[in-house]
C-alpha cells in the first residue's frame, strides 16, 4: 500500500495502482480519452499529463505510470495546465468543429475537456485530415474524420469481445480504424464501442440525428431481452423510447449491453396491440373493453382458469395473474413456455449460484446445452475473463464460436456418464469449479450436472433464457409436469401474458385471452387481445438468472387504449365478480411481497442449499440443437424492431439459411 | 509517399493470389521463423513471414513483390491470427509493399541531409528514365518512391533499391547504377565514391590519423 501526496494531499493507494487512480482516490479530475477502467492500458492519448517527484522534469502520462511510495504527485501546477491545453491542441488539430451536426454533442469527451482543458482559440491555420468512412454494419455509423485514434474500440473488441475484428491500419497521421476490408462488426456486443468512443467517430447508426442527449428523460431499467437482466437506462422523449443505454453495475453487466438489449427498442414502436380485439367469425375485430370482458365472464371460466406467462413479464402481472386464478380456485400457472419441465422444488437448483461476478472467478467449468454468446452474451464476457484467468472450459453441445477457447466434449450428454479423464482431473484440481446447464442440457442433464457439481464441490447454475423466469418460478409459475399438465387440464380460460413463444394447438378449447403489447404469434391464436404494456411502459420488478431481484421504473406511456398489464388483470377480476384484494399497484406490490417476500428486497434472492443430489442420476439424449435459432429475433419486442430485422438478414442471414439447408 | 492502402479486393485479386502457398523452400524458412519463438507464441513471426511471402510473391512475378489480400490472409491463416492484425502490421512497415511494384523498387532518400546533398537531382534523374513516384514505369523494371531517412546521412544521398543501398550519389551514377541494374548486372552496393569503402570520412581519416598504418596508444595524449 504505497502512499503517495496528489496536490499536498497524502494519501494510501492499492497496491499496483496507477497514479491516475490514485489521483482519482484523491478527488481529482484527470482528462483522458484513451484510458478505460475496464480495457488494458494504452497511453496514446497523452491528456491525463500530471507532475510527478521523482522522476524526469516532464509530464508524465498519469494513466501508464504506476503508484509508488512517496510520490509527489501535482495536477494542478502551470506546467501541468500548459502540457493538457498542448496536448489538446494537437488533438484539435485534424478533429472538425461539426459539433452542431455531431450526435454527440453533448455527451462528447472531447468536447467537455476541450471546455475545461483546452485553449480558448485554434492556431492553427493548414488544411485538416479528412478520413473516408468506414463501414462497420447496420449498428455503428463511422464518421473517421472525428477520430482521435484512442484505440478504445480496438482494445473493446479484442479484450472484452473476443472477436478481433477492429483495427488500426497505416500509420501516424495515415493511420485509419477500421474492420478487415469493412465487413460488418459481428458479435452480440459490438455496439459498445459507440459509448466507448470518447468522440463522435462512432456513433449509433438507427439512433443518428433523432435527438439530442438533453431534451431526452432519463429512466432506470432493466433490460428484458435475455435473463442476465442488464441495467439499462431508457431515453425516452414525448411518448417515444429513443435509446437504451447500460448503466454501470459491476455485479451484472458491468457496464456493456448487448447490441439486442440496445437495439431492439425500436420495436416498441411497431406492431403494438393498442386496442382491444375480439374473434368474431375467426377474425379478430376492433372491441370496447366492456365487450371483451363480458365476453370472458360469458365464458364461466369457475376454476377452470390458466395463466401462462411469457417472456417479458414482471412479477407484478404475474402476481396480479396469480391473486385472479387463486381467487377463483385455481393454480394452473406456468411460464416455461416451450415445454420444460424440470424439477422445480428446491429453486436453488435452478439459480445461477455462482453469481455473475463470481463466475470470472471459476477455475474450472463445465458448461452443458448452453450457446453462451446467444443466450446471454454478458455471461459470455464473464467466461472470457475466466479463460484469460486460467480457467479450463468444456462444453457439451453442438460447436458454437465461443471467444474463449474452450474444448467440446460432442453433442451426447451421455458423455456426463463417463467423462473423459483429463475433464474430471481438471475438476478435481480446480479450486473454484463450476458447472453451468443451459436450456437445451435441462432435460436430459439436470440431475446429472447437479451430482457431478456436488461430487466435485463445483457451484451449480443455470443459465435461463427469459427474464420472468426465475420471478415466475418464485411466483409458483411451474406445474410438475410442464405446459403439458395445463393442457390436460382443459381451462376453460387460458391468459396469456405476453406468451409468444408457446404451442396454442394444444388450447384449442379454451379461451384465450393475451394480454400483451406486440401482435406477434400469441395475439395471432388469440380469441381476445387485451392491448398491455412493454417493459419500458410499466414499473415493475423482475428477477435475473441468477436469483437478482431488481427494479425497473416505466419510461413512456403504453400507446392508444394499451394499459398497464396489472390494471387489465384487476378489471378483469371485476367482471368475474372476484375478489383479488389489491386496488393500486401499491397495494399490489405489497400483497406481492407479503406472498413472496425476496422479492420485496433488491439484490439477490437467498433460495437456501441445493438440493441432495441423486449420485446414480444418468444424463440422457443429446443435444441437437440450442434452443435460440436467431440471436437477434427472440421476442416479440426484437421481432417487431426493423432494426433487429436488418441484423438478422445482414448479420446472421447467409449462415442461417445454410443451416435450413 | 507510396499508396499505403491495400490494393483493392477484386475477383480478379482473389483469382491470382487466392492459391497462394509457401514454397517448399519458403515454408522451411517460414517454420524456421516460428521456431525462434515459444510454442503458442507464433504470432511473433508475423513479420518474418510477411517479407517472406513479399518475397516469393516477388519471384513469382518477377519484382521486388508485394501483399496482396488473400497473401495477408494466407499469412494470418498460417500464424492462426486474426488477418486484421496481420494487416496492421503490413500497413505499418514500408518495407512491405501493399501494391505491385516494379522490378527495382528505386526509393530515393528525400529527408534533409540527403536533401542538401542533391536528392533533387536524383528525383529529375530518375524521372528522366521515365519512372513517376508511386508508379510503376512503361516496362515494368521500376518503380520511385521518395522515402524517409534510411539512416545513410553520412554517405547521402542514398537510394535504396530492393535489398541494397547505393550511397555518395549523382546523376551520373544513379545513372550507371540503375543502367547496370537494367542490363541484369549487379552493380557495387554501397558507397559510389570512388575510394571510399563505407562511411568513413571522405577524402581520408579526419581523427585517430596515427591509427591508419598501425595501432597508436592514444593514451598519453588525453
Amino acid at each position: 500500500m504505497p502512499k503517495v501526496t496528489v496536490d499536498g494531499q497524502e494519501i494510501e493507494v492499492p497496491d499496483g495502482a496507477t497514479v491516475l487512480q490514485a489521483c482519482e482516490l484523491a478527488g481529482k479530475e484527470i482528462p483522458r480519452f484513451c484510458y478505460h477502467e475496464r480495457l488494458s492500458i494504452a497511453g496514446n492519448c497523452r491528456m491525463c499529463l500530471v507532475e510527478v517527484k521523482p522522476g524526469p522534469p516532464k509530464p508524465q502520462a498519469s494513466c501508464a505510470l504506476p503508484a509508488t511510495e512517496g510520490q509527489e504527485i501535482r495536477t494542478d501546477t502551470q506546467m501541468v495546465k500548459t502540457a493538457r491545453e498542448g496536448v489538446m491542441e494537437f488533438l484539435l488539430i485534424n478533429h472538425p468543429l461539426d459539433c452542431p451536426i455531431c450526435d454527440q454533442g453533448g455527451e462528447c469527451d472531447l468536447q467537455d475537456q476541450s471546455m475545461t482543458y483546452g485553449r480558448g482559440a485554434t492556431r492553427y491555420h493548414e488544411n485538416k485530415r479528412a478520413v473516408t468512412e468506414k463501414y462497420m454494419g447496420p449498428l455503428i455509423k463511422t464518421i473517421m474524420t472525428r477520430c482521435i485514434h484512442c484505440t478504445r474500440c480496438v482494445r473493446f473488441s479484442e479484450e472484452i469481445a473476443g472477436v478481433d475484428e477492429i483495427g488500426a491500419v497505416g500509420r501516424g497521421e495515415d493511420m485509419q480504424i477500421t474492420t478487415y476490408l469493412e465487413q460488418a462488426a459481428e458479435h452480440e456486443l459490438s455496439a459498445n464501442v459507440i459509448d466507448l468512443c470518447p468522440v463522435g467517430a462512432l456513433t449509433s447508426r438507427p439512433y443518428a440525428f433523432e435527438a439530442r442527449p438533453w431534451e431526452l428523460k432519463k429512466t432506470l431499467s432493466i433490460d428484458v431481452s435475455d435473463a442476465v437482466g442488464a441495467n439499462i437506462r431508457l431515453d425516452s422523449r414525448g411518448r417515444e423510447v429513443m435509446r437504451a443505454l447500460p448503466r454501470v453495475n459491476d455485479d451484472v453487466n458491468e457496464e456493456w449491453i448487448s447490441d439486442k438489449a440496445r437495439y431492439q427498442v425500436d420495436g416498441l414502436m411497431r406492431r403494438r396491440l393498442d386496442r382491444v380485439f375480439v374473434r368474431r367469425d375467426g377474425k379478430l375485430t376492433p372491441a370496447s373493453w366492456d365487450e371483451a370482458f363480458a365476453m370472458i365472464a360469458d365464458a364461466k371460466p369457475g376454476s377452470g382458469i390458466a395463466a401462462i406467462a411469457g417472456d417479458l413479464v414482471d412479477c407484478e402481472t404475474m402476481f396480479a395473474a396469480k391473486a385472479l386464478l387463486k381467487a377463483s380456485g385455481s393454480s394452473l400457472m406456468e411460464g416455461r413456455q416451450t415445454g420444460m419441465d424440470y424439477d422445480v422444488s428446491n429453486l436453488a437448483a435452478v439459480n445461477f449460484n455462482s453469481t455473475l461476478a463470481g463466475i470470472e472467478n471459476a477455475d474450472a467449468i463445465l458448461i452443458v446445452g448452453s450457446h453462451i454468446r446467444w443466450e446471454a452474451p454478458l455471461v459470455n464476457v464473464r467466461l472470457r475473463k475466466a479463460a484469460k484467468r486460467g480457467a479450463k472450459i468444456f462444453l457439451v453441445g453442438p460447436r458454437w464460436d465461443t471467444t474463449f477457447g474452450g474444448e467440446f466434449l460432442g453433442t451426447d450428454l451421455g458423455v456426463l456418464n463417463d467423462l473423459p479423464g483429463h475433464v474430471g482431473d481438471a475438476f478435481d484440481a480446480a479450486e473454484r469449479p463450476a458447472v453451468i446447464v443451459g436450456g437445451a442440457g435441462l432435460k436430459g442433464a439436470h440431475a446429472k450436472a447437479l451430482a457431478l457439481a456436488s461430487s466435485w464441490g463445483a457451484a451449480f447454475n443455470v443459465l435461463h433464457m427469459a427474464a420472468s423466469r426465475m420471478g415466475g418460478l418464485m411466483l409458483g409459475y411451474a406445474q410438475k409436469g410442464g405446459i403439458a399438465d395445463i393442457a390436460k387440464a382443459k381451462p376453460k380460460v387460458l391468459l396469456s401474458l405476453g406468451a409468444d413463444e408457446m404451442d396454442y394447438a394444444a388450447f384449442d378449447g379454451s379461451l384465450k385471452v393475451y394480454i400483451g403489447h406486440h401482435g406477434d404469434k400469441g395475439a395471432h391464436h388469440a380469441d381476445i387481445v387485451l392491448p398491455g404494456a412493454s417493459y419500458a411502459e410499466k414499473d415493475g420488478t423482475y428477477v435475473n438468472t441468477e436469483g437478482r431481484v431488481q427494479f425497473a421504473e416505466k419510461a413512456v406511456f403504453a400507446p392508444g387504449d394499451a394499459r398497464e398489464d396489472w390494471t387489465i388483470l384487476r378489471a378483469l377480476a371485476d367482471a368475474l365478480d372476484l375478489k383479488v384484494g389489491f386496488d393500486s399497484f401499491a397495494e399490489l406490490q405489497g400483497a406481492m411481497i407479503a406472498d413472496v417476500p425476496a422479492l420485496g428486497e433488491e439484490g439477490l434472492a437467498d433460495y437456501g442449499a441445493l438440493p441432495e443430489p441423486d449420485m446414480a442420476a444418468k444424463a440422457e439424449g443429446a443435444v441437437a440443437s440450442y434452443p435460440i435459432r436467431d440471436f437477434y429475433l427472440t421476442n416479440p419486442i426484437a421481432r417487431a424492431s426493423a432494426v433487429m430485422q436488418q441484423c438478422s438478414a445482414e448479420l446472421l442471414g447467409p449462415e442461417l439459411a445454410e443451416a435450413a439447408e | 509517399m507510396a499508396d499505403r492502402s491495400p490494393a483493392p479486393d477484386s475477383p480478379e485479386l482473389r483469382e491470382r493470389w487466392g492459391g497462394f502457398e509457401f514454397t517448399d523452400a519458403y515454408r522451411a524458412k517460414a517454420d524456421k521463423a516460428i521456431a525462434r519463438y515459444p510454442e503458442g507464441r507464433q504470432r511473433s513471426a508475423v513479420m518474418p513471414l510477411l517479407d517472406l511471402a513479399q518475397r516469393q510473391v516477388g519471384e513469382e512475378t518477377d519484382t521486388q513483390g508485394w501483399l496482396p489480400l488473400p497473401v495477408i490472409e494466407y499469412v494470418a491463416d498460417y500464424l492462426d491470427m486474426p488477418v486484421i492484425r496481420v494487416l496492421e502490421v503490413a500497413t505499418f512497415y514500408f518495407m512491405y509493399n501493399m501494391q505491385p511494384v516494379g522490378k527495382f523498387h528505386v526509393q530515393v532518400c528525400g529527408t534533409t541531409p540527403c536533401m542538401l546533398r542533391g536528392s533533387d537531382a536524383l528525383f529529375e534523374t530518375c524521372k528522366a528514365r521515365g519512372m513517376k513516384k508511386g508508379h510503376v514505369s512503361d516496362d515494368g523494371l521500376w518503380t520511385l518512391t521518395e522515402v524517409e531517412c534510411m539512416g545513410n546521412c553520412a554517405t547521402a544521398p542514398m537510394v535504396q533499391i530492393n535489398d541494397d543501398n547505393y550511397e555518395d550519389l549523382t546523376s551520373e551514377r544513379l545513372d550507371a547504377v540503375l543502367d547496370a541494374l537494367a542490363a541484369g548486372e549487379s552493380p557495387k552496393p554501397g558507397t559510389q565514391e570512388p575510394g571510399r569503402h563505407t562511411s568513413e570520412p571522405a577524402g581520408g581519416p579526419t581523427t585517430l590519423t596515427e591509427m591508419v598504418d598501425a595501432n597508436h596508444d592514444y593514451r598519453d595524449s588525453w
